[in-house]
């Protein structure tokens, strides 16, 4: 009996006798849905333009931060530092798209899978091998101080995070929308064969879409990195940008936004005021249950392309 | 340059590959130390800094001629701090070349319970220093694992007694409220009982707030905690990223870090750099002085750094967790000398080096005598007391290191002995062990 | 020339249909079992027993699971080490609960227990497929886990949340979990009930359940339309796939490492597995095998091999060496052999079948 009302009149009880203390953890919750969707757009560019499920984002991201760090470390200055990773990042798919996809084209999308985590296991250990695997604080000069907004404490950082990814969705949404190559992007996305038919060169196309997806990478893990300091956990958090892409689907840009605050926002809300009742620590499963539960009524997420199944 | 490394660990590779090398046999008598250590993975940042102040231990202990004239040598593998790799790192290195390792230190909570049955029936030593299973204190069911110099259930009761000084006596608990924000495994799991018994004596208010491995996401936790609870003192059992994380938060919700005591665990620069100003001010408990200040790390530097104090700072020389792999060598290297005295100047095995760390007897003076003044207090075991009583510290983050802000704090043995007794005898019970008689 | 099955009649529908029709075949598979039973107990080593041969076998089990779900009837899941934890606790809970029950017992019954976990949460799979479908079994494997972990009562209440194997015997003195059974004992248990798992697995995808499976994981609507029920067939295939991870996690924490928390059987499993079926060969109870001792033995041999050489590398530079090289491996095999080591295998066998005289 306990047991249920603090499972449900408890919790909205709080809620209604502390409206600044839900709205708190509401905002803190959308804030930190939007560091999710920041590592979720990485898989869904490249699975929008190539079907290609890359679980290795979450080792891109790692990557990044550790290449930019460690090269901050050795003396450069940090624009330097940025230039430089961008240009490992874009090398790292010339990699890429030459040893492995090149050479898996036609394959299951099982396969290619599988070889995103081989490519995962390598950076993870090549990062490591060549930056070490000790922290690295990283300071980008992102203020951390926390403001007082009509009694809900909201930081700065969360805050600063919101607006890169705004700006990060509006200058992809751009680059999709208006450049030459952002519409060759979308054509290969609708139809390969169509694309390559009126010459539209796939390998190139491939090799662009990777390199974006690692520089929002390395825009993932500057954020995640000075958030927490550079180290190897970074290539974690790709567990929780998963929920955020089956909600939001795994081809829309948009969806990414969507799903990162429903997640971040569920997932708070769930650990803070009905978390006590079980035992808490609930945030993890309780995300993936929130996408399971949306995906059994639409099952290609929110904004995900409709499944049409032919025999 | 790790590139170097990398290089070298290439050509090693391909050397191996084509066979050319061979290991030499040894000769003179010398004894071999299996460490199962983790410079990989998502808590390496930990790993590195003990195993590297352990093995320099041992090197330095090597440059002095070694124990009564018994050269080390030792075999590192890495578990990554992955309970199935470590047990079979365990098998794979126990043995090496004919010798059977005397002791073994899993470095993991995980690890070590899964090594207590196998390292009993090996007849090998289990050292879980300040970690492990607390029940294993208990010398009688568990004759072979020791966790001197104190256990995380006596760690409770201290970080207890300091936070009653703080508020100006133990009744004052009275009332007060204390959260616990803990790692959700083993390790994080075991100081629970001893604080829900704790609240009960002293009458304050307890709340426990698990973090999920590895803990990167601790918003929600926090929040609660900060905004809603409001606790007098967070006490938090971490370990990895996620003590930084929890800094970091606590900071976000303005929870005033001298308040905030985290374990010896959360105790390292590890936790408190990447944060930066946020964890000026924050504590943790230690069971030793925190610096470099004593003559031993002076022989350190100059035996094996050749006085290259950059050089030995990359190697994390005189960090708290460095510090702590240094002791744990010193621990065991004083239940070897003790051992010897029993039965000769010679490498000891399992059960011997067991009756030396039962009969060992560091004082203050002998601290000091290994080059270790005014760094620890003392340590005393017996057949049947595995852990001993030893007094604990509070030091405190300035923002550059770690200074001691307490006098030593002797753990409230009374309470947990009989919870150690009652938890052993019930593992006594689910396996059929019967508890051995101690004098 | 050797491998050649000319002039080997088969008189009768049930010879026909065997599992090893070819003769050959069936002396190779009697080799298998001489070195499984009196090579490997003879000559082996405690060390290559206990830390090599028990966590492969028992991780064949669990990818023999995964390939019945993933293999054969294509619903790509990653919660099989939830599964597995699942299996562990439950046999946790039996065997301390019934202490006077067989221990063989508590194992079907703990893989029983997972089945009906594993078909409750295979009911999304009706709706949700592919990489979405992969995702959602993310949601059993965290839920599991913290299952295990915040309810006391699955651990009887421990400290810690560890539970640890209380020793039992099949019959009389023949221990095969706690201190008193020797590597050898817990090592001729699992290898035999792995083999008679395999066998079973082996005839289960041979029959028509199997050939459903097959027909959805092909295309679930056109085998829909010719009167396969997708229900009962992707149910059945998640109970029988929790049936095996769960046995082959009870094996795991009561065999190999004797005492487990619920970190043991983390997200890293559910991909180690997944690995171990996509390099093995999807839809192959030999490829779980082949793709178990790949995955699981490769890590173990890279890192020791310096120390068995005497080479002194650091043991990081080794660790992070041993993730590039499993990295590399992984995508090495898949760009040479996309469907595993056991087309490999058939591969082989087809070129011997006309060695020496190819055309």
């Amino acid at each position: 009996m306990e047991f249920l009302h603090a499972m449900t009149i408890g919790p909205i009880v709080e809620i209604i006798e502390y409206p600044t203390f839900f709205m708190e953890v509401l905002i803190g919750g959308l804030l930190t849905g939007v560091m999710y969707s920041l590592v979720a757009l990485g898989f869904v560019l490249i699975f929008k333009a190539s079907g290609v499920f890359n679980f290795a984002q979450g080792a891109m991201v790692l990557f990044a931060a550790l290449t930019f760090v460690g090269l901050m470390e050795h003396g450069l200055p940090m624009w330097a530092a940025l230039i430089a990773t961008v240009a490992v990042m874009i090398a790292l798919a010339y990699a890429i798209e030459r040893l492995v996809l090149g050479k898996l084209v036609n394959q299951e999308p099982i396969i290619l899978f599988m070889a995103t985590l081989g490519i995962a296991f390598f950076l993870d250990g090549f990062g490591q091998t060549i930056w070490g695997s000790d922290v690295k604080p990283l300071d980008v000069g992102i203020p951390s101080d926390a403001i007082d907004v009509g009694g809900v404490l909201i930081n700065w950082f969360d805050i600063t995070a919101a607006v890169v990814a705004g700006l990060m969705v509006a200058v992809l949404a751009i680059f999709f929308q208006k450049t030459r190559i952002g519409r060759a992007l979308r054509a290969v996305a609708d139809d390969h064969q169509a694309a390559l038919s009126v010459g539209i060169p796939l390998k190139t196309i491939w090799m662009v879409v990777w390199s974006v997806a690692g520089i929002v990478g390395l825009v993932a893990g500057v954020m995640w990195g000075s958030k927490l300091g550079v180290q190897f956990t970074l290539s974690l958090i790709a567990l929780k940008a998963l929920p955020v892409l089956m909600i939001g689907g795994f081809t829309s840009i948009p969806g990414a936004i969507i799903g990162g605050l429903i997640v971040g926002a569920g997932e708070k809300v769930a650990e803070v005021f009905w978390g006590p009742a079980v035992g808490g620590a609930i945030e993890d499963w309780f995300a993936y249950m929130l996408a399971m539960a949306f995906l059994v009524f639409r099952p290609q997420g929110l904004f995900g392309d409709k499944i049409i199944e032919r025999v | 340059m790790k590139l170097k490394k990398l290089i070298l660990a290439a050509v090693g590779m391909a050397v191996g590959i084509t066979g050319l090398t061979v290991a030499e046999p040894v000769q003179a008598d010398e004894q071999y130390m299996p460490l199962l250590v983790y410079r990989s993975g998502p808590y390496a940042p930990g790993g590195i800094p003990y195993a590297n102040g352990l093995v320099d231990y041992f090197k330095y202990v090597n440059a002095q001629g070694g124990v009564n004239g018994v050269k080390l040598t030792w075999e590192e593998c890495d578990t990554g701090y992955n309970t199935a790799r470590g047990v079979e790192c365990y098998e794979r290195i126990k043995i090496k070349d004919g010798k059977k390792g005397a002791v073994v230190m899993p470095l993991s909570t995980g690890i070590t319970y899964a090594l207590i049955e196998r390292a009993a029936k090996d007849g090998i030593v289990i050292h879980s220093m300040g970690y492990g299973r607390t029940a294993a204190s208990d010398g009688t069911v568990f004759p072979l694992v020791f966790t001197a110099p104190a256990t995380y259930w006596s760690q409770a009761t201290a970080i207890t007694k300091y936070i009653g000084s703080e508020v100006g006596g133990m009744d004052k608990l009275k009332g007060k409220k204390i959260s616990l924000v803990y790692h959700d495994s083993a390790y994080g799991k075991e100081p629970i009982n001893t604080f829900i018994a704790l609240s009960k004596k002293y009458g304050f208010k307890f709340t426990k707030h698990p973090v999920a491995h590895p803990g990167l996401e601790q918003k929600a936790t926090w929040l609660t905690i900060g905004r809603k609870i409001r606790p007098d003192y967070v006490v938090m059992w971490g370990w990895g990223v996620m003590n930084s994380t929890a800094i970091k938060e606590a900071a976000a919700v303005k929870f005033p870090m001298d308040r905030f005591i985290g374990n010896w665990w959360a105790a390292s620069e590890n936790d408190t750099r990447p944060p930066g100003k946020a964890s000026i001010g924050y504590k943790a408990a230690s069971f030793y002085v925190p610096g470099n200040f004593t003559k031993l790390h002076a022989d350190i530097l100059k035996g094996l750094y050749g006085g290259d104090k950059a050089a030995a700072l990359k190697n994390n020389w005189g960090e708290v967790l460095y510090n702590r792999g240094m002791v744990n060598g010193a621990i065991i290297i004083e239940a070897m000398k003790v051992a010897q005295k029993k039965f000769g100047n010679r490498s000891v095995n399992g059960t011997e080096i067991a009756y030396g760390f039962e009969n060992m007897d560091m004082t203050e003076e002998r601290f000091a005598e290994l080059g270790m003044k005014d760094f620890m207090k003392s340590i005393k075991l017996s057949c049947a007391d595995h852990e001993g009583t030893s007094p604990l510290i509070i030091t405190q983050w300035d923002g550059n290191t770690w200074k001691p802000v307490s006098d030593w704090i002797m753990p409230d043995h009374a309470m947990v002995r009989p919870m150690y007794k009652e938890a052993a005898m019930k593992y006594a019970k689910e396996k059929g062990i019967t508890p051995r008689k101690c004098m | 020339m050797f491998y050649r099955e000319a002039g080997q009649f088969k008189t009768n529908y049930a010879k026909d249909q065997g599992i090893f029709p070819i003769l050959q075949d069936r002396i190779w598979i009697y080799f298998v079992l001489v070195v499984a039973f009196v090579i490997i107990p003879v000559f082996g080593t405690d060390y290559f027993l206990g830390s090599i041969m028990l966590p492969f076998l028992v991780l064949s089990l669990a990818a023999i699971g995964l390939n019945i779900l993933t293999g054969y009837a294509g619903q790509l899941s990653l919660g099989t080490g939830g599964f597995m934890a699942c299996g562990a606790f439950a046999a946790y809970k039996l065997s301390t609960g019934f202490p006077d029950m067989n221990i063989i017992i508590v194992f079907l019954l703990s893989g029983g227990i997972t089945a009906f976990v594993g078909v409750m949460f295979g009911i999304p799979s009706l709706r949700i497929k592919g990489f979405y479908l992969a995702v959602a079994t993310l949601a059993a494997q965290f839920f599991l886990l913290w299952l295990f972990n915040r309810v006391p009562w699955f651990t009887n209440y421990s400290d810690s949340g560890v539970i640890s194997a209380p020793p039992r015997a099949i019959f009389g003195d023949f221990f095969i979990t706690g201190p008193d059974a020797t590597h050898l004992s817990k090592y001729l248990f699992v290898v035999t009930f792995v083999i008679l798992f395999a066998l079973a697995a082996k005839n289960i995808t041979r029959s028509g359940t199997g050939r459903n499976w097959m027909a959805i994981r092909d295309m679930d609507i056109a085998a829909e339309i010719i009167g396969i029920r997708a229900m009962q067939t992707k149910l059945s295939a998640f109970a029988v796939s929790s049936f095996y991870c769960g046995v082959a996690g009870a094996l795991w924490a009561f065999l190999y490492s004797g005492s487990v928390e619920p970190l043991s059987f983390d997200v890293n499993r559910s991909f180690q597995i997944l690995f171990m079926i996509i390099i093995g060969g999807l839809g192959s109870i030999m490829g779980s095998f082949l793709g178990a001792a790949f995955i699981m033995v490769l890590p173990i041999l890279i890192s020791s091999l310096p120390g068995m050489l005497g080479l002194s590398i650091p043991v990081d530079v080794i660790s992070h060496v041993e993730f590039m090289i499993m990295g590399a491996l992984i995508i090495f095999f898949l760009i040479v052999e996309p469907h595993g080591l056991a087309r490999l295998w058939t591969v082989a066998k087809e070129k011997l079948r006309l060695w020496p005289f190819p055309h």
